[in-house]
């Protein structure tokens, strides 16, 4: 290793490493306590002082993806012993499973509405950063700037309109009006964030493929767009953190059949009130695959969150 | 309205498209590339600003349909300039702005200038640093509201670990005081680590070089961090300032799960009054008018901004 005057001298390193760790601990510790509630009985989950140290169980999960009723003593012997696992847990407090909870389906419409909506998004986003990035647009700068500006209205302001437009014409509560919905919400950072990619990759290729007799379209697809996969991919993973993350829409817009998760996990209510560890085992099971590929992302993070503005 | 103009693109750009492939221009393309993107956009948010500048100058309310809608001019404007109320969530959302950027920016900026000293596994921490802001701001804020609990909440406990006193004497959310920080802390929780990944992009674009030029003419660090690193890492650190005033200026999920504006209206932030007048008291009008009047006022003062920020990159 190379010496220079501007490096660091050790103590600095220690100091500004141990400074460091410290603030990490202390901010990852509200995740970790929402990964802990999920295993902790409901007794638990609410004593004082708050415990660390725990027997864990999965009765937050089971609550979390069932319903349950209370049972009398005689309703539980015509019952007859449990037959699984979870079927005990729930017999343990006096309550019988009487069917699945609406998490599983709310968790479900996530996904098909995070993932359609991204396809989508990736498919126009694309096509319309590869245009503003090689072709010569009118009102080009005009355009991209429009692009960016829907991003700065509040979503409550449009979502007036928004509501009354999707009653008309059907799209309240469906999985198409949210897809379209949070595909117009994501365009504008898959414009800005693709085009940035794609102005990277030089045009000399493509121009060598045109010559070799291909046409725009085909120097498009087999061209350019296997150069900028991984541009592509990491643009698709923040669309689809934003899909899913997304709150305001989804408890205005949505009621029932497309209810995303995030409007429902606040509401989890148990058999005696607010059922912390199952609304925490909710909470992990939405927010660890995020975590996941926030891990995946780590060097395209900041160009994501500032829309291409910062790049590395 | 039947969703005729989205089926009639359908059915025309494909066959249209499959046609001409070959012999088309770049123009052609480049149009038929942008088409898309712009005809949502104009649809799914153009369509509707223009939609809501309409119904501010009417009496128009959503959950009665039948009822005759009136044009009524420039009054809901008058009415929302002239509200006392409208006034104090424009207090609590300047107060919830101002010190959510002032924290995020100090500690950000602070944690960004560490990281850059380069100690062993600084990536690992970066990372692990950054997990807050990328969850959902409604299941994180949700579960905050367990965090500070007065007697059985994590937070209670560890402030009262280090202070004395008893846990349960004090409500962060249910307090007039406390209120508009428990949110505070937890916006700055969530995206301190924005505002320090860009400062960190802003300390690494400063070449070493300048500072071994400034070592030479023996400039003490003080100075150095002065003269060198700030000014040069001010751009980023605007950018950062901007990105966070518009997305707190539009707050709504982490704060209406944490203390759904409460106790009485001290974090009732704008958004949060929006949401209630359009949609839970469903005056159509009125609300449209106070989204116009909160529009502008994020446009206005962003223009305003971008204009300081380009001129300080130039410098």
């Amino acid at each position: 290793m190379s010496f220079s005057v501007t490096d660091p001298t050790k103590g600095t390193k220690w100091f500004a490493g141990i400074a460091v760790v410290a603030y990490a601990v202390i901010t990852i510790i509200p995740l970790l306590w929402i990964i802990a509630t999920g295993f902790k009985s409901p007794t638990d989950s609410i004593a004082y002082p708050p415990v660390v140290v725990f027997e864990p169980t999965l009765e937050g999960y089971v609550n979390l993806f069932t319903d349950r009723t209370r049972a009398t003593e005689q309703m539980l012997e015509e019952a007859g012993p449990p037959e699984t696992w979870y079927d005990e847990i729930a017999r343990s407090r006096g309550t019988v499973i009487s069917g699945p909870s609406r998490y599983g389906e709310r968790f479900l419409n996530s996904v098909i509405i995070g993932f359609g909506s991204t396809a989508l998004c990736m498919v126009l986003g694309t096509m319309a950063a590869y245009a503003f990035s090689r072709f010569k647009v009118p009102l080009k700068d005009d355009l991209l700037f429009f692009i960016l500006s829907t991003r700065m209205m509040p979503p409550i302001a449009v979502a007036i309109p928004i509501f009354l437009m999707f009653r008309n014409l059907g799209l309240n509560d469906t999985h198409l009006g949210m897809i379209l919905l949070y595909t117009a919400v994501n365009l504008s950072l898959s414009v800005w964030l693709l085009k940035g990619f794609i102005d990277e990759i030089p045009t000399e290729y493509e121009e060598a493929a045109l010559i070799d007799g291909y046409t725009r379209f085909q120097a498009f697809y087999k061209v350019v767009l296997p150069q900028a996969a991984t541009g592509i991919a990491s643009t698709a993973i923040f669309c689809l953190i934003f899909a899913w993350n997304e709150y305001a829409f989804a408890v205005l817009l949505t009621s029932g059949t497309a209810q995303t998760a995030p409007p429902f996990i606040p509401n989890i209510i148990g058999v005696n009130g607010k059922d912390w560890p199952a609304v925490a085992a909710g909470a992990t099971i939405f927010l660890v695959p995020v975590m996941v590929f926030t891990v995946l992302l780590r060097k395209h993070l900041l160009r994501g969150i500032t829309f291409g503005a910062v790049r590395k | 309205m039947t969703g005729s103009p989205i089926d009639k693109i359908a059915d025309k750009t494909p066959m249209r498209v499959a046609r001409n492939i070959k012999g088309l221009s770049d123009r052609t393309i480049a149009w038929i590339f942008v088409a898309p993107t712009i005809f949502l956009l104009l649809a799914v948010n153009i369509f509707p600003l223009i939609w809501t500048i309409r119904l501010s100058f009417t009496d128009y309310r959503v959950n009665r349909p039948n009822r005759d809608v009136e044009w009524v001019g420039l009054r809901n404007y008058e009415r929302i300039l002239n509200d006392p109320d409208i006034w104090n969530t424009m207090q609590a959302t300047a107060h919830f702005l101002i010190w959510t950027i002032v924290l995020q920016v100090l500690i950000g900026f602070t944690l960004a200038y560490l990281i850059n000293k380069k100690f062993k596994g600084n990536d690992l921490w970066t990372t692990i640093i950054v997990f807050p802001m990328m969850l959902s701001p409604a299941v994180v804020g949700n579960f905050w509201t367990f965090l500070y609990q007065p007697q059985i909440g994590l937070f209670n406990y560890v402030v009262t670990f280090f202070t004395g006193g008893d846990p349960a004497s004090f409500s962060m959310i249910g307090d007039v005081h406390l209120a508009p920080w428990a949110i505070v802390i937890a916006d700055t929780w969530m995206w301190t680590p924005f505002v320090m990944l860009i400062c960190l992009a802003g300390l690494r674009s400063i070449p070493d070089s300048i500072y071994e030029a400034a070592e030479c003419d023996r400039a003490s660090k003080w100075r150095q961090f002065w003269t060198i690193t700030i000014p040069m890492a001010l751009p980023f650190l605007m950018l950062a300032v901007l990105f966070r005033g518009i997305e707190n200026f539009k707050m709504f999920d982490l704060v209406v799960q944490l203390t759904g504006g409460g106790p009485g209206n001290v974090t009732t932030l704008t958004s949060i009054d929006l949401k209630r007048e359009a949609f839970e008291k469903w005056r159509t009008g009125y609300s449209s008018a106070y989204a116009v009047i909160l529009f502008v006022t994020v446009f206005g003062l962003a223009s305003i901004y971008v204009k300081a920020l380009n001129k300080v990159k130039e410098r």
